[in-house]
């Protein structure tokens, strides 16, 4: 044991900034999820998207007090809130769903202006404090270091999303739609399937997993003023970075900003700024064609 | 019908804009004078994201990535160069230009809804570091006890906020002039060609990509000179200065003023900027929700024009406007989306 603590001295330090790189990289994974599908599917930049995940996480700083029963509660009541604003978000869209990206854009950027000052009145303008389970409110012990027990079962439960999402994706009807969605929307529109439900189905899909993660995330990136904006960021980079409408990158991308937030920092503190910067301009420099030539091809 | 009364009613409201900047400081107080001069210098920022959107169809929501780059190389290099306006417009117009080159392999391969997430993640970012590089920009807090600035060599330093507004208006006036000149050139018409028919024009051995770089770098200067204009108008600046809620504003603003046209984009620009600074002031607390309301009226009020582009297979829906004006359909949406791989 200790001849095993002396080879580990070196990554030591390191070992708790990357396993919370983990749980930031998968809360992160679940938040853009959502986005992909917008963006892939549904062809919208929804500029709202930080503020769907806001939703869930004043919901569970209202309700969450320590026990698992409200856990369960704010779970199902932020994912609803938060897919019913999806839905709202679609039926706002309608009217000008034949229009150019660049209005429908704006009207989501609208949305989440005015849906932000409403949950700021509702809730607010103070950082509310969240409330962990008081099961999972202690630490354990994780290769001699303290570790919070919630980040860790956060892991776990964000994993099983992910493996849930990527299942749906694969296996489902809804996911089968959603790719043929994405393959050739108007040979699914042909098959007598709605553009317009399809659309609502998606954001509602969107609302859903953006609220589970504000639920679940809270006590990560915790509710707050500028919650939306973060959020909303970091959903963009990585799905930029993940290729844009790939999952399994998206997934990659969530895991990659995640460590580089938390492990890259404390590595380079100096650098710290521009880490997320450079990464981004590293991947897409690479990528920049393949971009560019999937857009011609298909 | 409606185009040509919506036509109209955009000339009207630009004539009478363009009279109000001239007079306004001879008629309002010093305060708003310097709203005023921070609204002009906005203006400019929306110039050069019609540039973008609307003359070479790449839509942009990160021209406030050079107009940071502009107004911190002002405040922090310009400042201990010279004290003379023009000098430090040319730095921040350099430095809005240089971020522009750097961010070039990212933002011209791309079109459509993807040049504007990626730009809109290249302006957060910018943000970012900004908030986070103390040592140089004093992070969040920002960067106060700005340097008076004298307009010209021998000229006397700009004291009052009528002359710093007046100094705004001449410099947002010269480079506007400068922008519409360009678009009268070779360069402007390759732009447009290229935003209507991209395979065609490359068909013919034009290179497009170089005429984007070439828009995007242009575009990143007249952004950085703004920033210089916001220090002066401003006195002071702050990362919230450039924040994404500004960036979705100049956009809004440059589809008000009919994304294409120049004059209309620091028109529309300015008024949304205004407006926004009127509600924030009469209603302190609800003004974003007011504010994302009219957001959304807007989008839904927005004339046919704005909509009549191409649609995404490239069918062309017949224009309503004369061809004579070029100019007049909006953005290229030329996105085909990437498969979703699972």
């Amino acid at each position: 044991m200790i001849a095993v603590a002396a080879g580990t001295n070196r990554i030591d330090p390191y070992l708790i900034p990357a396993l919370d790189g983990v749980a930031y990289g998968l809360l992160v994974f679940v938040a853009a999820s959502g986005l992909v599908f917008c963006f892939g599917v549904a062809n919208i930049l929804n500029l709202a998207h930080g503020m769907l995940y806001a939703i869930g996480g004043y919901t569970a700083a209202a309700l969450l007090d320590g026990g698992w029963a409200s856990l369960a509660l704010a779970l199902g009541v932020g994912v609803l809130a938060a897919a019913a604003a999806g839905v709202l978000l679609a039926g706002l869209l309608t009217p000008v769903a034949t229009g150019n990206h660049l209005t429908q854009a704006l009207l989501t950027f609208g949305v989440a202006l005015a849906g932000g000052s409403l949950l700021v009145a509702g809730f607010g303008p103070d950082d509310p404090q969240v409330q962990v389970p008081a099961a999972l409110d202690g630490s354990v012990v994780v290769a001699g270091h303290r570790y919070a027990a919630y980040r860790l079962v956060f892991i776990v439960v964000a994993a099983v999303i992910a493996a849930g999402l990527y299942l749906a994706v694969r296996r489902t009807r809804a996911g089968m739609l959603i790719r043929a969605a994405v393959d050739d929307a108007e040979m699914v529109a042909c098959m007598g399937v709605s553009p317009a439900r399809i659309r609502a189905g998606v954001l509602a899909a969107a609302g859903a997993l953006a609220g589970a993660a504000g639920v679940l995330g809270a006590p990560i990136i915790g509710p707050g003023t500028d919650t939306a904006d973060t959020v909303l960021l970091l959903s963009l980079v990585v799905v930029v970075l993940g290729g844009l409408g790939s999952m399994a990158g998206t997934l990659l991308a969530a895991l990659a900003i995640g460590e580089i937030q938390t492990l890259g920092v404390a590595l380079l503190p100096s650098a710290a700024p521009f880490l997320l910067f450079a990464a981004m301009a590293a991947v897409l420099a690479v990528r920049a064609r393949g971009f560019a030539t999937s857009r011609r091809v298909t | 019908m409606r185009d040509e009364l919506i036509r109209r009613a955009r000339g009207a409201v630009a004539a009478l804009v363009l009279a109000g900047l001239v007079v306004a400081p001879w008629v309002v107080d010093d305060y708003t004078a310097a709203i005023l001069a921070r609204t002009l210098a906005l203006g400019l920022v929306g110039v050069s994201v019609a540039l973008l959107t609307g003359v070479a169809g790449m839509p942009t929501l990160g021209q406030t990535a050079p107009y940071a780059a502009g107004a911190y190389a002002c405040a922090v290099l310009g400042s201990q160069i010279s004290d003379v306006g023009v000098v430090q417009v040319a730095v921040a117009a350099g430095a809005g230009a240089v971020l522009a080159a750097l961010t070039v392999p990212l933002v011209v391969p791309a079109r459509g809804l993807i040049v504007l997430m990626i730009t809109l993640a290249i302006g957060e970012l910018v943000v970012t570091v900004l908030g986070r590089w103390r040592s140089v920009t004093g992070g969040t807090d920002g960067l106060a006890g700005i340097t008076p600035v004298r307009p010209f060599w021998g000229l006397p330093v700009l004291a009052t906020d009528q002359a710093r507004y007046l100094y705004t208006l001449v410099v947002v006036a010269t480079l506007v002039g400068a922008v519409l000149l360009l678009l009268r050139t070779r360069f402007g018409l390759l732009l447009r060609a290229g935003r209507d028919d991209e395979t065609r024009l490359r068909a013919s051995g034009h290179r497009v990509p170089l005429h984007l770089s070439g828009a995007h770098i242009t575009a990143g200067a007249i952004a950085g000179a703004a920033g210089s204009l916001l220090v002066v108008a401003q006195q002071y600046i702050s990362p919230a200065d450039f924040g994404f809620d500004t960036s979705a504003l100049l956009l809004l603003g440059v589809v008000i003023g009919g994304t294409a046209s120049v004059g209309g984009a620091l028109v529309g620009a300015a008024l949304v900027i205004a407006v926004r600074d009127w509600l924030f002031g009469v209603l302190p607390g609800h003004a974003p929700l007011v504010l994302g309301a009219l957001f959304v009226a807007t989008v839904y009020l927005l004339p046919t024009g704005v909509n009549r582009v191409r649609g995404p297979r490239g069918r062309l829906r017949p224009p309503a406007a004369p061809p004579s004006r070029p100019d007049a359909p909006a953005a290229r949406d030329h996105v085909t989306v990437p498969e979703l791989r699972a």
